[in-house]
């Protein structure tokens, strides 16, 4: 597939923070002052300290799919704006200005991919788009997924980055939550794997409806997954909350996560947990198993 | 019965206040029968007429009014032998919802509900019907015994949305909502879910994934609460009428989006004027779709539920 070389989506990580014009990044992290392209060869973890900044959806491909494997699908679907909604302004637009600063047609991608050999539906989210927000396209393009994957019999790759629904679209955001989380029954049915990886950060109606339901859960190291959004949660009780609160690690602890996992070691993990579920071994041939074969 | 009105309905309680009164007084005189049949009807007219003008915003404060009925008193008017289960197994029992056994019209049935509180005490008992995990994983556990022994489930949606809070997000409230969507998609038996008064956001849809849904006429639904729509996107929460308008969340944007099924109305003035007249009006839509869906086979029936909600959204291509 052909992909938009615009600056702006191959650095998405920390733009703010970027000093000498994008010579030099600031980790997040550690504070220390790095160059660009070290970061990037790095996807985004930093080197001193392991922090983990944005990676754009793009190296996320580079970073865990075999070269070349990837076939995207339903990338047709565009958003409409059923509701006729402006908060100021029109959805409309700010869908126009998102396309242009993401680089993407929505917040996520879906397609056929190949993890070490190992055939996948792997979908993710693009954060850069609308925070990574599902309304209607981005519902159905993981209905699809998850409907597809039942039907050619692979287990489900998905990586979440999301605020939530997306309040521009409405009752009709919050009905997506119902009707993937209905396709993802299927794939659970059909005895496929679903294999969730929480990037950060994986919140409201992304989290509260298929994000959290995983065969296996995996976050990146200090991921912000919840329900609410800390800001929320603090208005409402009143009270600053804990450090580390709705981090991965926090997760982990509380029985929510199988694994927090290093961006760097996410490609062997997932490939490994695809062979293990699926009854495989490495270079075995590709024979999907039947569900209670 | 409703000791509190909001500005806008005042001139409607008053008439409403006058008609119970001579409703007294006619069932010692008969004479007075034409008079308050007059009365009666001039109210239901005015009421009509006066609420059809209204903002969205002011829908919103209907759905509410503290002296709206909650689950508890639809479950006492529509059903009978009623039999409370609690706890989710887990952790403990989450008293902002509500569920069990129960019969409706003689048929054995499951209900689920979210339940507000009247008094002060109740109603921080109650979390102001906002669930906790614990809550919606009782939900998922009623739903699987409703499954299990192939009854209906009526499930009775009103609160503003589920739980924001530090114990909330340690015990998962996310999986938790997540784990009820998938227990009412999974389900083999027909599911009826009924709004009532607010439905917030994922806390209402974990009781909302069902084959048919209704909405009372001053009921709402919304992705987010007026005020969160507000203060996020307008950055001001005291733009919420904007952000209620906006979202198009009452029931006759619910019905022409598609959302929900069917409008059930409400008595002159709103289902607190007469909460047994409005229970009356809900249990009739209720029969009526249960009629419809009992005809389905089990598979049928989880099917005609994906195939409802496989088709909500709007999108191009």
């Amino acid at each position: 597939m052909s992909w938009p070389t615009r600056k702006q989506s191959e650095t998405d990580a920390s733009e703010k923070k970027s000093v000498g014009k994008g010579v030099f990044r600031r980790c997040d992290g550690c504070g220390a002052t790095l160059t660009a392209e070290r970061m990037a060869h790095n996807f985004e973890v930093c080197p001193e300290c392991g922090q983990h900044h944005k990676l754009a959806g793009r190296r996320w491909r580079e970073l865990l799919l075999d070269d070349a494997s990837f076939e995207e699908w339903d990338a047709h679907l565009l958003p409409t704006d059923p509701l006729g909604f402006s908060d100021g302004k029109a959805y409309g637009d700010r869908v126009a200005s998102a396309q242009r600063s993401a680089g993407t047609k929505e917040a996520i991608e879906i397609g056929r991919a190949q993890i070490e050999g190992e055939a996948v539906a792997y979908g993710a989210f693009v954060f850069a788009f609308m925070g990574g927000s599902m309304g209607s396209v981005v519902g159905e393009k993981i209905t699809r997924l998850f409907e597809r994957a039942t039907v050619e019999r692979l287990p489900v790759v998905l990586l979440q980055a999301s605020g939530g629904a997306r309040m521009q679209e409405g009752i009709l955001s919050l009905m997506q939550m119902a009707k993937t989380v209905a396709a993802l029954e299927r794939v659970r049915a059909a005895g496929l794997p679903f294999l969730s990886v929480l990037l950060h950060p994986t919140t409201g109606g992304v989290a509260a409806s298929f994000a959290l339901l995983g065969d296996v859960n995996i976050a990146e190291p200090k991921a912000l997954i919840g329900f609410a959004g800390p800001r929320v949660i603090e208005t409402t009780i009143r009270q600053t909350l804990p450090d580390g609160f709705q981090r991965s690690e926090f997760l982990l602890a509380h029985g929510m996560v199988d694994r927090i996992v290093s961006r760097l070691d996410m490609r062997a993990e997932l490939a490994s947990l695809v062979r293990l579920l699926m009854r495989k071994h490495a270079g075995d041939p590709a024979s999907p198993p039947h569900a209670g074969a | 019965m409703a000791a509190f009105a909001l500005p806008f309905e005042k001139p409607i309680v008053d008439l409403i206040a006058r008609v119970r009164e001579l409703r007294e007084l006619a069932e010692r005189d008969a004479s007075l029968a034409s008079e308050l049949r007059q009365l009666e009807e001039q109210t239901a007219h005015l009421a009509r007429e006066l609420f059809s003008s209204l903002t969205p915003w002011q829908k919103v404060q209907l759905c509410r009014h503290p002296a709206r009925p909650y689950t508890l008193d639809y479950i006492e008017h529509i059903t009978t032998d009623f039999l409370e289960l609690h706890g989710d197994r887990r952790f403990g029992d989450d008293p902002a919802i509500v569920g069990g056994l129960a019969r409706f019209r003689g048929q054995s049935v499951v209900v689920v509900g979210h339940q507000k509180g009247r008094s002060t005490k109740e109603k921080v008992t109650r979390n102001f019907g906002q669930a906790n995990p614990e809550g919606n994983r009782k939900a998922t556990r009623l739903y699987e015994l409703a499954d299990k022994f192939r009854l209906p489930i009526l499930t009775f949606v009103d609160t503003q949305g589920a739980y924001p809070g530090i114990g909330a997000e340690e015990r998962g409230q996310s999986e938790a909502i997540g784990a009820c969507l998938a227990a009412m998609a999974r389900a083999r038996v027909p599911i009826i879910a009924t709004i009532i008064g607010e439905g917030g956001s994922g806390g209402a849809l974990a009781l909302g994934v069902a084959n048919h849904v209704l909405v009372q006429e001053y009921g709402t639904y919304s992705v987010i609460s007026p005020e969160g729509c507000a203060s996020i996107l307008w950055k001001d929460g005291s733009k919420s009428d904007l952000a209620a308008q906006a979202m198009k969340m009452t029931s006759t944007d619910l019905l022409a989006l598609g959302i929900v099924d069917r409008i059930v109305n409400e008595p002159p003035g709103g289902a607190h004027q007469d909460a047994y007249a409005a229970a009356k009006l809900v249990e009739a839509s209720i029969a009526e779709s249960l009629a419809t869906l009992c005809a389905l086979s089990p598979e049928a029936i989880v099917e005609h539920r994906y195939a409802r909600f496989r088709g909500l959204g709007a999108f191009v291509g």
